[in-house]
């Protein structure tokens, strides 16, 4: 059970970032649909619905997406339908139901760094920054290393618009959370990004795997790189030993889609 | 605190505490056709549709409807798709106790409206959240298919 003492909806991200400080127990809400299952009091629950954070929006060749915007908007807009060919709207369609979409938001997705997240492992392949609105503009690796409690999440923003790009996930039903999932991109000057999640933790760059790919090709032994310096672990969904042995078939489904 | 929305067309002032969920203040207003199942965001039998969207009502803060325009399946009552669509379930046998049904009714009208000659698998992937413990989804699909003549 959540309880919410007071609630309220500022017109600014200046005038939510300054309750979010200054009150003790304020907290931000996109939708309340991810906070409501954990126990929690919140003495201020501060929602951005009016705060001017909902857009999708090319800005010198810059995707931008506002932090309250909910991953349906994100999903049925044109140029996310357009970005990648066409493969971030097929990411956005596996999470969860089209009604969960519809109020959840991606501030929501990013901001508490979700182990399960299938957005998360997504965004660190396609290269993505995020901007905060005390912290300022970051990668969103920087970011997922960072512990920032108290800040607001602005904007996501995908810079390369043309990367190629492939998800890759395992899960019992179309209809559940990734049992592990791994993105990985390519752009046009051949550098190579790949991300594994739902290890449970939250996701994390295969960096040894990235530079090996610079001199190497070998699309086998990249993927056994990338997941062996991967931790793994046991949940509810899935051992360590099983996640280990998926890994690098991910990896390697996505970099020959993106090479081919 | 006092909130206002436009509930099937009735605009109502209602006393809401900032705790409460959007499933829980409809059904204290006996909107009874929204159901509660599991109360995590999983089942879609407390689906309505905001601001022509669906949603799931038990994972919207009532607070955060302040202003918005809520449609359950009482508001739909004259409503051709809505016939169209229930007399299909009908037809097909897909309702035994009717529990999901609202919901399920609510998401394929927005559907209706979202896509364009959906293939069978695009209507799955529309309509993964909405549970059924009764019937098991075959003659659904059969029903939905044929509201949307789709040939298979
Ligand atoms: C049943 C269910 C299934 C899901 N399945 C999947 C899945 O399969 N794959 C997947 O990737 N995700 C999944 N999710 C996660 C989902 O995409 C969202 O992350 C989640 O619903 C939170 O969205 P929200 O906007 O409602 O945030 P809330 O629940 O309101 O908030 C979550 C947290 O984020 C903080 N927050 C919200 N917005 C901001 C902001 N702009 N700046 C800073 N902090 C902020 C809040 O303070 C809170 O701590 C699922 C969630 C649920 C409830
Ligand atoms: S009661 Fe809302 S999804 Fe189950
Ligand atoms: S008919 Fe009973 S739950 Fe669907």
């Amino acid at each position: 059970m959540i309880e919410i003492k007071e609630y309220c909806r500022p017109k600014t991200v200046e005038e939510a970032y300054e309750k979010l400080i200054n009150i003790e127990g304020a907290e931000i809400i996109g939708s309340g649909a991810f906070m409501r299952l954990s126990s929690r009091k919140i003495n201020l629950a501060i929602d951005l619905q009016d705060a001017g954070l909902n857009y999708v929006k090319l800005e010198n060749d810059e995707i931008k997406i506002g932090g309250a915007t909910p991953l349906g908007d994100v999903e049925r807009n044109e140029i996310i339908k357009n970005a990648f060919s066409g493969k971030l709207v097929e990411v956005f369609q596996m999470i969860w139901s089209v009604q969960l979409r519809n109020i959840a938001t991606i501030g929501g997705t990013v901001f508490p760094r979700l182990g399960f997240s299938d957005l998360i492992t997504t965004l660190l392949a396609l290269n993505a920054d995020v901007v905060l609105f005390n912290n300022g503009r970051m990668p969103l690796e920087v970011f997922l290393e960072e512990k920032i409690r108290k800040d607001i999440l602005v904007e996501i923003i995908l810079k390369n618009k043309d990367m190629k790009f492939s998800f890759q996930n395992v899960r019992n039903s179309f209809y559940d959370f990734s049992i592990l999932n791994a993105a990985v991109s390519v752009d046009k000057d051949n550098n190579y990004r790949i991300a594994i999640g739902a290890r449970p933790a939250v996701a994390k760059l295969a960096i040894n795997a990235m530079n090996y790919l610079k001199e190497n090709k070998n699309i086998e032994e990249v993927a056994k790189i990338a997941a062996q310096e991967m931790d793994y672990g046991t949940n509810i969904k899935g051992s360590k030993e099983y996640r280990e042995m998926v890994a690098p078939v991910l990896v390697k489904r996505g970099l020959e889609e993106v090479i081919k | 605190m006092k909130i206002k929305m436009t509930i099937n067309n009735v605009l109502k002032e209602v006393e809401v505490s900032p705790s409460e969920f959007l499933l829980d203040v409809l059904r204290r207003l006996d909107y009874m056709s929204v159901k509660k199942g599991c109360d995590t965001g999983t089942c879609g039998v407390c689906t309505v549709l905001m601001d022509g969207k669906p949603v799931l009502s038990c994972s919207v803060l009532a607070a955060s409807a302040d202003g918005h325009k809520i449609t359950t399946i009482e508001g739909l009552r004259d409503d051709p798709e809505f016939k169209a669509i229930s007399q299909a379930l009908l037809d097909e046998g897909a309702d035994q106790c009717g529990f999901c049904s609202p919901g399920l009714i609510l998401n394929v009208y927005a559907m209706k409206r979202d896509l364009k000659n959906p293939t069978e698998e695009e209507m799955k992937k529309y309509l993964v959240g909405n549970l059924c413990r009764c019937t098991g989804y075959v003659p659904q699909m059969r029903a939905i298919k044929k509201y949307f003549e789709v040939r298979s």
